[in-house]
């Protein structure tokens, strides 16, 4: 079979999002082969070119756009100005999917929703991100990553009892809301190829956020609501027995997953632990005590030491890794999970690649992030507009 | 995929079948969102204990004799029981292949090839196959044979360095992020595929790990740091929310509770907050000096209760929120509105409550109310409609 085609070749997906979910959604599907049209702003473009996160700027624009937007191609267009919205309605009458995340309101003012834009094609696959659901009452408030982390209720399960909220340390929301938007595309696109016919995918990061905490929540739901409870010391899960944590070495630290306290107490040689090897209940009634009897025991012994004394024999141990360490990994080496590619100034940089292999290879593409509006007089040109 | 759906609102995947080798929570949790798609999701099963999920509890929870985590995991499945080590089970499972789309295995690497379901093998028994399989760090490498376990890959990939405070040593994300993160990328290599398949009439081979999808996690920071200068960025002493988040970015303790604010010009933050020492800060100081900066915004923010700032901040457009705790967020309008708790019932008729599948569809939910299956529970069935009976 032909390993180098790429699933989505031939798909033209036309991206009004901005920041970060929606644009994760779209730099997955152009991982998968897909051709991205990013409309942006002509003043300005994608509010993330001048986004002030990190202090690294490549060729005048943040980082994180670089990253998010590789790939793509630009086109700027007014939407506030007639003649660019008909241009833009052409295009999407040849577009396979189309991608918006203004707030809820915004794209029908704009004379782009839904039904507008099924009338003109209505093969595509139309997809909407927003923050907490078209119809929340919570429709207006900002539909940013850290806002919906707070509302989700996710902080309490991060960091340990007595640490107050504890937010994740990057996009999380946005980046699964973008992942539940790229699969429903994906679905659309394949219930397309039978029935013919287009859809509306709709998803928020609040939707994502309680997706992403499933598991913990559905013990939570069916537990009389009972909140969840994170160890006291170095918790890793709030509804995981001991010895689930990290704990401290002499020299680093090491996560320790689960794993019956009895074989710890013998590769540890540690008497303090027998008298729970047999019961159960009490890894997790009583964690706290038990990872403090581990703690003790792992400080004083190198992270080396640990891991060449515990992972043979089949216990589930790893060093933690800071990323100059994880680099210098053969494993990390070995996932080629880096590219460099080179911008329209000719910069080089290093950016991640897609985490998916197909058929053995990784997608591959190694084109920058545009300019805004960079593509301008070619897909002017080739779409007649 | 030979169903024809009447109507749009028919779910994109109805007809097509996939089989899910898989255990714990990566691979089934793929296998999951694709039944709410509408695919019929088969787990093929071990007949002693089946899906070691089954018999892992978290919080001491179980339901009808499994745990109520694999419940959550596997809802809207059937189940075969086969023991690949069996020469006549193996053949009802190959024939099972034969008439599937897709099947997922989390398998150590080389596993499935000494059962002889590899994928070269599997795919001339059926070419139109779409063969998944989740591993925790590839196939090849020195890290090939390693537990594939969500903790240990996230202490291995740098992440517990971005969550908590700059003396907290590493905090990891309190829940399996990686295995569910890893489960999101397969369901997208997957679909992809079939796509594919729609004009190809071929199948593949999609392959991910719990490692490279940690990366891809953290794709924002890591491009920050491989073109900057290499070196760990630190956390800030308190309320770090993002080691490359300029000051205020975090969370901020008040009167009565906790604050989230998010990026916010420092000009801002000196008027709504009062603060006139803000001004001896420069814009681009955010980041650099937001050691200094926060201090001052925590030791403001802590004389007054969350409602109070919200009525300050709101309506003046500061991106903030209140820190919500499950409780909180389950009594909260924005909540019931989202429509997102669904009913399911077991073939016991136990039932229990979860959340369901975070998308629309052409404005309807993807609701799936059927429950996880008995071990076993399906075989029969099955092995009729095979003619291996």
């Amino acid at each position: 079979m032909d390993t180098g085609f790429q699933p989505l070749d031939g798909l033209i997906v036309v991206d009004l999002s901005q920041f970060l979910a929606g644009p994760y959604a779209t730099l997955r599907l152009q991982d998968l082969g897909a051709r991205v049209i990013k409309i942006e702003r002509p003043d300005g473009g994608d509010l993330t070119r001048n986004l002030y996160f990190s202090d690294t700027v490549i060729d005048g624009e943040s980082t994180v756009f670089h990253a998010i937007n590789r790939g793509k191609e630009s086109l700027a267009l007014n939407l506030k100005d007639s003649a660019d919205v008909e241009r833009l309605k052409k295009l999407v009458s040849r577009a396979d999917v189309f991608v918006q995340n203004f707030r809820p309101g915004v794209i029908e003012r704009l004379g782009l929703g839904y039904d507008r834009i099924r009338e003109i094609n209505p093969r595509i696959v139309y997809t909407s991100i927003s923050g907490y659901g078209p119809d929340s009452p919570w429709r207006d408030l900002p539909g940013q990553d850290l806002l919906a982390q707070a509302r989700s209720g996710v902080m309490w399960l991060n960091g340990s009892a007595g640490d107050g909220p504890v937010p994740f340390g990057l996009a999380v929301a946005d980046m699964m809301a973008g992942a539940a938007a790229a699969q429903g595309i994906l679905a659309a696109l394949v219930g397309r190829g039978i029935s013919g016919n287009g859809a509306h995918v709709e998803t928020s990061l609040l939707e994502a956020m309680l997706d992403l905490q499933f598991e913990v929540l559905a013990t939570h739901l069916n537990d009389g609501g009972r909140p969840p409870e994170r160890a006291g010391f170095r918790s890793a899960h709030p509804a995981l027995p001991a010895p689930y944590g990290v704990y401290p070495t002499q020299d680093g630290f090491l996560a320790v997953a689960m794993m019956p306290i009895g074989a710890l107490a013998e590769l540890l040689d540690l008497d303090a632990l027998r008298p729970f090897a047999d019961d159960q209940g009490a890894w997790f009634r009583r964690r706290d005590e038990i990872k403090g009897i581990i703690a003790a025991r792992l400080a004083v012994e190198t992270t080396e030491h640990w891991v060449s004394l515990l992972e043979p024999k089949g216990i589930w141990v790893a060093r933690v890794l800071s990323w100059p360490e994880m680099l210098s990994e053969d494993a990390f080496v070995h996932l080629d999970m880096v590219q460099t590619v080179r911008d329209a100034l000719g910069t080089e940089l290093n950016l991640m690649r897609s985490p998916v292999r197909i058929n053995g290879r990784r997608g591959h593409s190694d084109r920058a992030a545009p300019d805004i509006g960079m593509d301008n007089d070619a897909i002017l040109r080739e779409f007649g507009l | 995929m030979s169903v024809t759906p009447s109507s749009p609102t028919d779910l994109p995947l109805e007809g097509v079948r996939v089989l899910d080798f898989a255990q714990f929570l990566a691979g089934p949790y793929a296998a999951m969102r694709l039944a709410d798609l509408g695919a019929d999701v088969i787990k093929v099963e071990r007949p002693q204990g089946g899906d070691l999920c089954r018999s892992l509890a978290v919080n001491d929870q179980w339901l009808d004799g499994d745990s109520l985590l694999f419940h959550s995991i596997n809802r809207n499945k059937r189940s075969f029981a086969a023991n690949l080590k069996d020469a006549g089970d193996l053949k009802s499972v190959k024939a099972l292949i034969a008439s599937a789309d897709v099947m997922i295995h989390n398998f150590r690497p080389g596993v499935m090839e000494r059962i002889g379901l590899g994928y070269d093998v599997v795919s001339e028994l059926n070419p139109r196959l779409v063969y998944a399989s989740v591993t925790g760090y590839g196939t090849t490498g020195p890290w090939r044979d390693k537990p594939g376990q969500d903790l240990l890959a996230q202490s291995l990939s740098g992440i517990t360095w971005l969550q908590g405070n700059d003396a907290d040593g590493p905090v990891p994300v309190g829940f399996a992020l990686y295995d569910i993160a890893t489960a999101l990328n397969l369901v997208q290599g997957i679909l992809a595929c079939l796509l594919r398949r729609g004009r190809t009439g071929k199948g593949g081979l999609i392959e991910v790990d719990l490692l490279s999808s940690g990366m891809d996690l953290q794709f924002e920071q890591l491009t920050c740091f491989f073109n900057g200068e290499r070196t760990q960025p630190r956390r800030t002493e308190i309320s770090n929310a993002n080691v490359y988040g300029a000051a205020p970015y975090g969370i901020y303790a008040t009167k009565d509770g906790h604050l989230a604010v998010a990026m916010t010009p420092l000009k801002r933050l000196a008027e709504l907050f009062a603060l006139p020492a803000l001004g001896a800060f420069d814009q681009s100081d955010a980041l650099k000096r937001a050691n200094e900066i926060k201090p001052l915004l925590q030791a403001r923010i802590s004389e007054r209760t969350t409602a109070e700032w919200l009525a300050i901040l709101e309506p003046a457009d500061v991106w903030c929120a209140e820190v919500l705790d499950w409780p909180r967020l389950a009594e909260s309008e924005g909540f019931a509105e989202l429509d997102m708790l669904q009913t399911v019932r077991n073939g016991a008729g136990s039932e229990m409550k979860m959340v369901q599948c975070p998308m629309r569809l052409d404005g309807s939910r993807l609701p799936s109310p059927l429950g996880a299956p008995a071990l076993g529970a399906d075989s029969d069935t099955l092995l009729n409609e095979l003619g291996l009976a």
